[in-house]
This record gives structure tokens, C-alpha cells and sequence, in this order.
């Protein structure tokens, strides 16, 4: 599970030039259980992470089975989601991520 | 399962979940089907949330039912405001544990799909909180927006067709709500999944008033009433009025309520009107209708009776300054409580509303007599077909409940004769008829009891005068073989009059005549009699004369022989 990047959750991405470490992209993966379709999206995530957001990003996986009430918090309903919580404005990307070209669209990456 | 007990299985039917609203359970007989869904569809502002959200609060307020409700619209803030106002807190129910309630926000623009998904999250975020407050009922407020938010159709319809699975087999008792499509029923063709109990609500505007109704399409493995049912919302929540089935069962009284007119009493076989009976007062504009209620309602409270009168022309205190001039003093039964005003305007609601109200007061004042005043003015709220439901309903309602009914009606189209416009005639026990007689210059008001059930009653058109001393009814004129009223009536009893002075004088002088010849002829009489008397006299004293002479000559003689000396 790629969970690059140090725990500063608080840091906003106000000033994200400021050295390259710092993880631009804040991602969270909600799955509910480790089905097959969870494990590729997984996949999926971390192949376009390494290829796109090199180091600049952090995912947190979420198992929506053992931590249910963050499916409400987070307004979650289908799975697997991917939130990208960082940078604003927050973008929802449903699916196992098997298309690439829509995940970057989705996330901005590549322009719409 | 054992082979006996099967067949008292089948027997039970279907297991019924009582929803609270009031009339919904009647028309559903029952309720919704317990531990399946039922879907509300209906346009937007038609009440689907409303009645969903009863349907969770009455379970748990009125049947201790834990309930959930999963709104995919409306914020959660603000239905527990909009709630708030029909006496429903439902932050304090959800503190008590009986009520948990999610939002579901799903963002168009923020989403973008890339290859299969599965509802789970919906799924974990329901199961929790079915299991937080052991929910025996739950509400999907309305799905459609999945249809909005989430890609590919496909996965999405799957994905509901396995969540009311899933839902069942949890045995919930669930209403999912959805939007009317505008061929089908709903708009995502949601009936497909939930096909146990189909509701509709509908919010139609007709010459710019809103009625709701509300109609069961469908309720797989039960009995329910098809028709469509008039439903309001107002300070109680929702209700459905499922009355036009009374039917023709009601009680009658043979007790008699006078009208408060007391020659018109007469008329209705000396004692006045049935109660619980329904009472038509039709005439044209200015004829007096006005009167005969407030002589009614009059007459209904000096028997310390209740009665509720409902005006949809005048205001309260018109109407009281107007029929005190005409001698009824109702202030003195406001005040003592025994009468109610109910004034509105007629175009303020729709025809459903106004029966709706009309329920309420009833429920809550309770009278022995309702007086609408006058139900020609809802004519123009809907068609005449629509209101004469309407008055059907009204009066199978008023009866049912043993309450006299009493209406007035404008025949439309000005003077016309016994055309009652709303042809609820055949309703009608007792109906009067006023009617104005135009003639030699002026108008005069007359009445005629058209029909009376049950009553012997008069046939004679009657003129009555609206005195300071209230309604009186005046002799009828039937010389000449013509009813006269108004002056024609006083001109011609003048007339009378002075034919029978005249005839009296004639008379007189004949007789003064015959008496002058009488006179005349007795004169005569005494004349001829005295006439007769010298005449007998005058006989008697020649006869006397005669015999006079005859003696003296037989003296003569006999001297003169005495002295001749013969022999």
C-alpha cells in the first residue's frame, strides 16, 4: 500500500512549491472489503501514482467494512471511490481506476 | 414447512404496516405491506417527502417503530425544520436512539467514472444505521438522484434491483420515493424494482388552484380502494380523505329542529326540518337565502345545540351586523360558544382543501348542524361534476355523522327557475325555493317547498317579508284565482275592499228602499183600515137610524089607531 509521505494531514496545499517532498496530493481510497475489483483499483492506483504524482502524493486506502461510519462522514456511495481531498476543489472518481485516461481527467491531471 | 400449517399461511394475506397518516391506512386497508417497499412517486411539491417522512415518525411516535431515513435531496437541517412545524422533533427523536437520518450528497461535477463500481457504500452507510436504531422502517428519499450523479445505468439498476433485496431480506418495511416520469410513473423506471405497493401523488392546478390527490396504482396481495383521493397538508401533516364510500348506511333521526320560522314550520308539517337531515335553500341573488340560514342557525343554538357556519361571501361580522338587522342576534350565541364562523373565500383553496376544512372543524367543534353558505360559489372553483363530488362526499360525511346539513345554492344564470345549477338535488331531503315575483314595479319575495322527504308539507307558493323581527311569512292571497304578492297583492285587496263597501252600500239602500215601501204600504194599510172603521161606523149608525125611524113609525101608527080608535 503506498502510503508515501509524511503524516502531516493538517498541512494545506497553500504553499505546495516549497520543497518537493512535501506531498502535494492528498488521495484516499474508499473499498469496502478486499473484493477483486478493490485490489485493482489498488493497482491501478499506485501504477498512475508512480507514473504521474512521483513522491508528490499520499494515498490512504479506507476499508469502509471496518471503519463504516466514514462512509457517511466522507459522503461515500459507491466503491471503490477515489477522493482527492488535496488539491482543492475535491474530485470524486468512481470505478475500479481501469480507464487511465479518465483517472487523470479526473484528477485534473490532464486537462478535460 | 409442515404441510399443515401452510394453508393458515395463505389464509393471512400479507402483513400490513400501518403508516399513521391520517385516511392513507384506510384507503390500503391497513397499511403498506410489512417488510417490503413501497414506492411514492409523484411530481415535484407533492408531498412525497412529507408523507414519507410521516410514515417514519408516526411509526415511531404512534407504533414504536425505529425508523431510517436516508434523504438524497434535502438536507438534513433543513426537514428537521420543515418537520418542525407539524409538532415533529425529530433531532429529539434521533437523541432518544429511534430515529437515524443520513444525507446522501452525490455531486455531478465532481465525479468522474472510470470502469465498474457497487453500491457497498450505500450499503454499509444503510446497514449502519438500520442496525444503530434496529430500524423496522426505512425511507429512500428520492432516488433519482443516483440516477443523476452515478455512471453507467447499467451497474446502477443492477445495483438496486440487489439493495431491495437486500432491504427485504432485512425485513424493513421501506418507501422509496421518485419523481414522476412523464410517460411512466417514475422517471428511471424505478417501478420495475419495487412493484409490491405503488403510490401516487399528484398536485394539479385547476383555474389556479392546487388540489392534491393521492391514489394506490398498485398493491400486490391486498385489497385497497383505487379511486383518487383528495389529500391535504396543513398544520397536522398529511391527510387523506377516504369518504365518498360511506355509502347509504347512516342513521336517521326522526327528531324534528324547527327552522326558525314559524309559519314556515307550519308548512313543513308543523314541525320544521329532520335532523341529520340535508337542507337546500336554492334561490337567485337577493332573494333571502342569507335569512333562512341565520333563522336556522338561529333557532339550532336557542336549542342549545352547536352549529358551524360556514360563509364563503361574507365575514363573520358582516353577517352578524346584517342578520341583526333582520332580528337575529347571533352575537349572543358566538360569545356563548354555540356558534362558529368559519368565513373564506372560496378561491382561497381548492375544492379538496375546503373539505378537508371542513373535516377539521367538525372533528374538533363537533356540531349538530353545518350551514355552508352558499356552495354555489365553489362552482367556480372546479367543474360542477368536481363539486358535486365534492358536496356528495360533504353530505355522506354530515349524515354519517347524524349532523344537519344545510346549504344555500345560486342557481347560475340569474332568475332561473328550479334549475338547481349543482345537481345535488337528489341529496336533498328538504329543499325551498325562493324566488322573487317582478310585477307592477317592484319585487317581492316568495318561497315554495320544492320537495320534503318524509314530511308532509305545503304546495302553496308563500310571500315573506324580511322584518326587523326576523323572516315572516304572510297569508297567501288566492282571490281571483291568482296568487298575488307585493303590492299587487295590497292593490287588489284594496280593491276588494271597496267592491265590498260598495256592495254593502247597494245593499243598504235596497234596503233602506224595500223599508221606505214597507213604510209606505203600512200607512196605506192604517189609512184604509181607519177608512173601513168610519165605513162600519157609518153603516152601524144608519142602521140604528133605520130602526130608530121603523120604531118610531110603529109607535105613530099605534098612537094614531089608539086614537082613531080602531080596532
Amino acid at each position: 500500500m503506498p502510503d508515501s509521505g509524511a503524516k502531516r494531514r493538517s498541512k494545506k496545499a497553500g504553499k505546495p512549491r516549497r520543497a518537493s517532498k512535501q506531498p502535494r496530493w492528498d488521495l484516499r481510497l474508499y473499498i469496502a472489503g478486499r473484493t477483486p475489483r478493490a485490489e485493482r483499483a489498488l493497482q491501478n492506483l499506485e501504477r498512475i501514482c508512480s507514473e504521474h504524482l512521483a513522491g508528490m502524493n499520499r494515498v490512504v486506502v479506507i476499508d469502509l467494512l471496518k471503519t463504516p461510519h466514514l462512509a457517511r462522514g466522507d459522503q461515500i456511495v459507491a466503491v471503490p471511490t477515489l477522493v482527492r481531498n488535496l488539491p482543492t476543489p475535491m474530485r470524486r472518481i468512481i470505478g475500479d481506476l481501469s480507464n487511465t485516461e479518465r483517472v487523470l481527467i479526473g484528477l485534473d491531471i490532464r486537462a478535460r | 414447512m409442515p404441510r399443515a400449517q401452510s394453508p393458515r399461511v395463505k389464509l393471512q394475506g400479507i402483513r400490513k404496516c400501518p403508516t399513521g397518516i391520517r385516511g392513507l391506512d384506510e384507503i390500503t386497508e391497513g397499511g403498506l405491506p410489512r417488510g417490503r417497499a413501497t414506492l411514492v412517486c409523484g411530481g415535484a411539491g407533492c408531498g412525497k417527502t412529507l408523507l414519507a417522512m410521516e410514515f417514519i415518525a408516526r411509526g415511531i411516535l404512534d407504533l414504536g417503530e425505529p425508523g431510517v431515513f436516508v434523504s438524497f435531496e434535502e438536507p438534513i437541517g433543513d426537514l428537521t425544520a420543515n418537520v418542525m412545524s407539524l409538532g415533529i422533533d425529530l433531532r429529539d427523536l434521533s437523541r432518544r436512539g429511534l430515529l437515524a437520518m443520513d444525507e446522501v450528497q452525490i455531486e455531478r461535477s465532481e465525479i468522474q467514472a472510470t470502469g465498474e463500481y457497487d453500491l457497498e457504500g450505500l450499503f454499509v452507510r444503510l446497514g449502519g444505521a438500520i442496525d444503530e436504531v434496529k430500524a423496522k422502517r426505512v425511507v429512500l428519499d428520492t432516488i433519482d438522484s443516483l440516477f443523476d450523479g452515478l455512471p453507467n445505468e447499467a451497474i446502477l439498476r443492477a445495483e438496486l434491483r440487489r439493495m431491495f433485496r437486500w432491504l427485504k431480506a432485512k425485513g424493513v418495511t421501506t418507501i422509496v420515493t421518485a419523481e414522476q416520469g412523464e410517460r411512466s410513473l417514475t422517471r428511471h423506471g424505478l417501478e420495475e424494482y419495487v412493484s409490491d405497493c405503488v403510490i401516487q401523488l399528484d398536485h394539479r392546478v385547476r383555474n389556479q388552484i392546487a388540489t392534491r390527490r393521492l391514489r394506490v396504482i398498485k398493491y400486490r396481495g391486498s385489497k385497497h380502494r383505487t379511486n383518487e383521493y383528495p389529500t391535504m397538508i396543513n398544520n397536522k401533516g398529511l391527510s387523506v380523505l377516504p369518504i365518498s364510500s360511506l355509502g347509504l348506511s347512516y342513521p336517521v333521526s326522526k327528531a324534528r329542529i324547527s327552522t326558525g320560522i314559524r309559519r314556515l314550520d307550519a308548512m313543513l308539517g308543523g314541525r320544521g326540518y329532520y335532523r341529520g337531515s340535508s337542507i337546500l335553500v336554492s334561490g337567485s341573488a337577493g332573494t333571502g337565502k342569507t335569512s333562512f340560514a341565520a333563522a336556522f342557525a338561529d333557532s339550532v343554538c336557542r336549542g342549545g345545540q352547536k352549529c358551524l357556519y360556514l360563509s364563503f361571501e361574507e365575514s363573520p361580522e358582516q353577517l352578524l351586523r346584517n342578520m341583526a338587522s333582520i332580528g337575529f342576534d347571533l352575537k349572543r350565541w358566538t360569545t356563548r360558544g354555540l356558534l362558529q364562523f368559519r368565513s373564506q373565500r372560496v378561491t382561497m383553496y381548492g375544492l379538496e382543501n375546503h373539505l378537508a376544512n371542513l373535516h377539521l372543524w367538525v372533528e374538533e367543534f363537533s356540531p349538530s348542524t353545518v350551514v355552508m353558505d352558499p356552495v354555489t360559489s365553489l362552482v367556480g372553483e372546479g367543474l360542477s361534476d368536481e363539486v358535486e363530488a365534492m358536496l356528495t362526499r360533504t353530505i355522506d360525511y354530515l349524515k354519517g355523522r347524524g349532523i344537519t346539513a344545510f346549504f344555500t345554492t345560486l342557481p347560475k344564470g340569474g332568475v332561473q327557475h328550479e334549475g338547481s345549477e349543482v345537481s345535488i338535488s337528489s341529496l336533498i331531503d328538504t329543499w325551498l325555493h325562493l324566488r322573487t315575483f317582478e310585477s307592477g314595479g317592484e319585487r317581492t319575495r316568495g318561497l315554495v317547498v320544492i320537495k320534503s322527504r318524509g314530511m308532509a308539507h305545503s304546495n302553496q307558493v308563500r310571500e315573506f317579508l324580511l322584518t326587523d323581527t326576523g323572516v315572516k311569512l304572510r297569508d297567501p292571497y288566492v282571490g281571483s284565482g291568482q296568487v298575488l304578492m307585493g303590492s299587487a297583492r295590497e292593490v287588489q285587496e284594496a280593491e276588494d275592499q271597496d267592491r265590498a263597501r260598495e256592495a254593502k252600500q247597494a245593499f243598504e239602500r235596497r234596503q233602506h228602499d224595500l223599508e221606505g215601501e214597507r213604510q209606505k204600504l203600512e200607512a196605506q194599510i192604517k189609512a184604509m183600515r181607519l177608512e173601513l172603521k168610519n165605513l162600519t161606523e157609518e153603516i152601524k149608525a144608519a142602521s140604528g137610524t133605520e130602526r130608530l125611524r121603523t120604531t118610531r113609525r110603529s109607535q105613530e101608527r099605534r098612537q094614531l089607531q089608539i086614537s082613531r080608535k080602531a080596532d
